[in-house]
């Protein structure tokens, strides 16, 4: 393959190089560019015409002189080697080794903006993922292949919630190998360092694969990070077999680089100053996990962001709310209480849910159990918010009940341990102790059948 | 001009806008570009330069690449092996690009959409003979194309004259001519089981006609409180996970419609498994044949390329206009409108084009206005009746409905299905607000509901709104100064507002009995809460605790009526109804007996 190398720099604005008179140049071409001092930065082609090429230069243009940089165009598309010898490493946004290790050799190499599957070839998620975290399992499960976000804010401990994810998710009676790829953008080195730690002493590391962008690494590198991150995770998942749980974090520093790119392109912004193109291009992000006919393997997607201003209609929040196949939202307001983990369920969703739980998948009352604590919890909210009105003491007995309901669901099915590990039926019979506080005439969403079975004062 | 004068080469990559010198091409016509042979449209000219956009990824795509015109605009295949297939924005077979390429969808390829092997057994019309004068949408015959769908073939829209040969009863491909016409200049056309019609125009009809009857999509929400009308539009806006997408997949499913068309237009690749997967095995209840009969998908998920995101509901409806052209009730469901506005909003913010609110064109209201006036009731050109019924989701950010989307399509269609927040994070589902929702329809609908189930259905529903208006009002009232300051009166509403919202409003999508209700379940169920309540109402009036009444036991099981008594235990519903009015006559006469010994 010719490469070929151009000193006709004619403009470098934020982190936009433009070369005049390079013909032929690949749109989304790879570039190298080489400062005064012999440091080479990277790039990609981002408009292309005989005249004139933009490329977006990954480590910004920052101190580059238009006479002195050598522009080279290395004819392929952003790639990553791929090999088995991925796992237990870590890279960069650019797929570069950041730890000390030489890269990998191979000669699999894939372009990291994967063509979008065939909605033919996929198959429906539906095994369910025991997290052993109750309101999860139990009112928001997870199943392979999904994509299910956690809405965190600064502050609230979702780094702890994703890696108790990590330490316990598996399938009932299940030992298929497994594999998580960990993508980090603009994250702190305590947070790195955090995960790491927590993979070491998991014992997983071996099993990881690690693309790490600190904070004061270049933004940029922040876009082609989590695609880098899912090829890898598509080749575990679709080459080897593997079941890959793909845990990013901090989807909102990505969306912050993305503006900060479009803003130097002068793309029309549409909301916040984010462009029109965030919801396409989180889509092509998140709609990367799933399942896929005749594949072993599966890619399930948890990333993490964290709500500006905790709100929840920010255009990060938002559209990913419109992507992902649900959300788990924490709440500072019972992070403040000290519960853990803080998941406010009234919010949070799992879409994918129905088709992964019930009889054959956990148990047959589970459905409608999920359902009942939601609707209970519903109206134990507004009561509580009239108790806060007119006093507590000047609620109906009936009302009390609910007051009551809310304490006990905060307090013992959401708050859990870190190290606390429950099984589905352990979560589902803690979930019949605190309906067994109404009587069964109050309970209509759960079945008759169920009640019978379950509920403590027919059983 | 002729084909091969049409060659050219790219100038210029800008993502999915791409420029070409391309002299003699014409607006809107379809080209290929590089040396995949990637395909787009011109959008615009200047000189002998065009811009195209390009249905799929440019990635390493180089100026100086060639690129040609195919001298047509961007058309669809009508005809039968439609029904119970999966096409992507641009109607590229994705069950057979499965089959030939694999997971991914490669770049280039484009098989045809329709299959041209397969023999479909051809009946010509009776009393259709050579020399008879025929015009455009006249039926030729007809070939069985799914078990419950006949399809019927027609003569073009744009082609009429003499009929010179029809061919008889047998067994035909695609490209076999099953009829020639000769037009007014003479021409003979070759007619086949299919044709093409490009998608941007809308096809041609006699004259509009009135929506008549109500479409029963099975949803109470839907059908008593805020009625669609065959031939109509609609609209259902929600913040995310508010129950858009289910409340489509409950139409597609349950709705008296003859042919349902999805189109997911920039969503979830998983929500069309989900059809995919379970349509096959779901039964039409009308016909009582699987539900993938009658239903046909357009994909474009969010992670293709946009440019055929904005392609994919033209071609949706250009299908729904054929199939109405036949004769049929279409349904036509688009998830969701808001990522073709936006995938106009990409092209139009690469064109430099200047934008007006939310970085969307100027133009957003009036490609809108022009894609929901597609839909309509029509007289056919062949005076037959037939429709398209069309069902937007729209996607506001931050769940605002005065966004542009929202609000410019609020103004064109007469049905809001709007979905709440607030609804959704209590798992009141549907999570349809009552208070937002609106149907201009509702003269119609009742009196079709008047002449086919009941005559005191508006009533009862007025009675019904009525008294959730009223539940709002007391709830403010509770939650100023608590629920003492109510009368017994006013906490029997509350009690019976309740009794709607679980009753009736609520239904799930996911209980194999609930999730279809028959017209005249829906009114059972709604006619048995309010007679309940009224029963009720008149004992509270003489004097009976509140209290007392809603602890009877009978209304716990009220609320579980709807997934108790399917839509043929019509007869066991009344039964019941029966019992639980008895249990307040039992208390009425008790009372009274009390009353005596007291007095
Ligand atoms: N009628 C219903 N019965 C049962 N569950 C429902 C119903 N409506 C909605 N839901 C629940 O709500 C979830 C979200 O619904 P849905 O996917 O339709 O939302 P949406 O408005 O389309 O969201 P998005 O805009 O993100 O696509 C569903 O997965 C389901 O769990
Ligand atoms: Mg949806």
């Amino acid at each position: 393959m010719s490469a070929k190398e151009y000193r006709t720099a004619s403009a470098a604005r934020g982190g936009l190089l433009t070369v005049a008179n390079v013909p032929n140049i690949a749109f989304g071409d790879r570039v190298h560019i080489r400062d005064k001092q012999g440091n080479t930065r990277n790039g990609q082609v981002i408009r292309s015409s005989n005249e004139e090429v933009l490329v977006q230069v990954f480590e910004g243009t920052a101190e580059l002189d238009l006479e002195s940089t050598w522009v080279r165009f290395l004819d392929e598309p952003v790639e990553i080697a791929l090999s088995p010898e991925i796992l237990g490493r870590v890279f960069s946004g650019l797929g570069e080794p950041r730890d000390f290790r030489p890269p990998i050799v191979s000669n699999l190499r894939r372009s990291i903006s994967a063509a979008a599957f065939n909605p033919a070839a996929r198959t429906y998620p539906k095994e369910f993922i025991q997290t052993g975290i109750s309101t999860i399992d139990g009112l928001n499960s997870l199943v392979r292949g999904q994509k299910l976000p956690i809405f965190s804010a600064s502050g609230l401990p979702h780094n702890r919630l994703a890696a108790q994810i990590v330490r316990q998710a598996k399938l009932p009676d299940d030992d298929s190998r497994f594999s998580v790829v960990f993508a980090a953008m603009g994250v702190s080195y305590a947070d790195a360092r955090f995960f790491q730690e927590e993979f070491a002493s998991s014992g997983v590391l071996g099993n990881v694969v690690m693309f790490v962008n600190m904070a004061d690494d270049p933004p940029v590198e922040r876009l082609t990070l989590p695609r880098m991150a899912l090829t890898a995770a598509e080749y575990l998942a679709f080459d080897l077999d593997r079941h890959v749980l793909v845990v990013m974090t901090d989807m909102t520093h990505y969306a912050e680089a993305l503006r900060e790119v479009a803003t130097a392109k002068g793309d029309v912004p549409a909301r916040k100053g984010y462009p029109g193109y965030l919801y396409s291009d989180l889509a092509e992000i998140y709609e990367r996990s799933g399942r896929i006919k005749d594949r072993h393997g599966s890619i399930t997607l948890v990333p993490v962001l964290s709500m500006p201003s905790d709100d929840i209609t920010h255009p990060i929040p938002d559209l990913t709310g419109y992507i992902t196949e649900g959300q788990i939202v924490l709440s500072r307001e019972l992070h403040n209480q000290g519960i853990y983990p803080p998941v406010h369920i009234s919010p949070s969703l799992s879409r994918l849910m129905k088709d992964g739980i019930g009889k054959d998948f956990t148990r047959e009352d589970h459905p409608h159990v999920s359902n009942q604590l939601y609707a209970l919890y519903a109206r134990a909210l507004e009561t509580r918010n009239l108790a806060s009105i007119i006093g507590a003491d000047e609620l109906s007995a009936r009302d009390r009940r609910y007051l009551e309901f809310a304490d006990a669901f905060e307090g013992r099915f959401v708050q859990q341990g870190e190290d606390e590990d429950r099984s589905i039926e352990e979560t589902l019979n803690l979930a019949w102790d605190l309906l067994s506080s109404f009587p069964p005439q109050a309970l209509t969403r759960v079945n008759e059948t169920e009640i019978a079975k379950y509920h403590r004062q027919s059983g | 001009m002729k084909q091969e004068d049409k060659k050219g080469t790219i100038q210029d990559i800008n993502g999915p806008i791409v420029t070409i010198k391309l002299p003699g091409v014409q607006n809107g016509e379809q080209v290929r570009i590089g040396s995949l042979g990637l395909y787009g449209e011109v959008i615009s000219l200047e000189g002998e330069e065009a811009l195209a956009q390009i249905y799929e990824s440019t990635e390493m795509v180089r100026p100086g690449e060639p690129a040609e015109g195919l001298g047509h605009p961007l058309s669809v295949e009508l005809g039968p092996g439609l029904i119970g297939g999966i096409f992507d924005g641009v109607q590229r077979p994705l069950e057979e690009m499965f089959l030939k390429a694999g997971d991914q969808i490669p770049r280039g390829l484009s098989p045809l959409p329709l299959d041209r092997e397969k023999l479909w057994h051809f009946v010509p019309t009776e009393n259709l003979e050579p020399n008879m004068p025929i015009i455009g949408g006249a039926r030729l015959g007809v070939v069985q194309e799914t078990e419950t769908v006949e399809h019927r073939i027609i003569v073009p829209p744009n082609i009429e004259g003499e009929l010179i040969e029809l061919a008889p009863e047998g067994d035909y491909n695609l490209e076999e001519t099953i009829g020639q016409v000769r037009d007014r200049h003479g021409k003979v056309h070759h007619l086949k089981l299919y044709h093409r019609w490009p998608v941007r125009k809308p096809r041609p009809y006699q004259s509009r006609d009135n929506g008549v009857e109500p479409l029963i999509t099975g949803q109470r929400i839907l059908d008593t409180f805020f009625p669609l009308l065959k031939g109509s539009k609609c609209a259902v806006p929600g913040p995310f996970g508010a129950g858009k997408t289910v409340v489509q997949h409950q139409v597609a499913r349950w709705a008296n419609a003859d042919i349902v068309i999805y189109v997911g237009c920039g969503e979830r690749g998983n929500e069309l498994v989900d059809v995919l997967d379970s349509f096959p095995k779901l039964k039409d209840p009308y016909t009582g044949r699987p539900l993938m009969d009658r239903t046909l998908l357009i994909a474009n998920t969010s992670n293709m390329p946009v440019v055929a995101r904005e392609a994919s509901i033209y071609v949706g409806i250009t299908i729904a206009e054929y199939y109405r052209d036949q004769g049929y009730d279409v349904v036509m469901l688009a998830d969701s409108t808001s990522r073709w506005a936006e995938a106009l909003r990409e092209v139009s913010g690469r064109l430099g084009q200047m934008p007006v609110e939310e970085g969307y064109p100027a133009y957003l209201a009036s490609r809108l206005a022009a894609f929901y006036e597609r839909a309509g009731r029509v007289e056919t050109m062949d005076c037959g009746k037939g429709s398209v019924t069309l069902i937007g989701a729209v996607s506001p950010p931050g769940g605002d409905f005065s966004e542009p989307v929202t609000s410019h399509t609020k103004e064109i269609i007469q049905t809001f299905w709007a979905l709440s927040k607030e609804l959704a994070d209590a798992r009141h589902y549907p999570a349809i607000d009552w208070v937002d929702s609106f149907s201009a329809d509702v003269g119609t609908a009742a009196e079709w509901w008047h002449e086919n189930i009941d005559r005191g259905w508006e009533k009862r529903r007025a009675q019904a709104l009525g008294m959730l208006a009223r539940d709002a009002e007391l709830s403010r009232i509770v939650n100023l100064v608590g629920p003492e300051a109510l009368s017994s009166a006013q906490r029997w509403v509350l009690e019976g507002a309740a009794l709607i919202k679980e009753g009736v409003l609520q239904q799930s999508a996911l209980d194999p009995v609930d999730t279809f209700s028959s017209p005249e379940k829906q009114f059972m169920l709604l006619n048995l809460i309010l007679s309940v309540y009224d029963e009720g109402a008149t004992l509270i009036e003489l004097g009976i605790p509140v209290q007392e009444l809603a602890e009877m036991p009978v209304l716990a099981r009220l609320r579980r009526c709807k997934e108790l008594y399917d839509s043929s235990q019509i007869d066991q519903l009344k039964t019941f109804r029966d019992e639980a009015l008895n249990d307040f006559k039992e208390i009425h006469s008790e009372y009274a007996q009390r009353g005596e010994q007291t007095a």
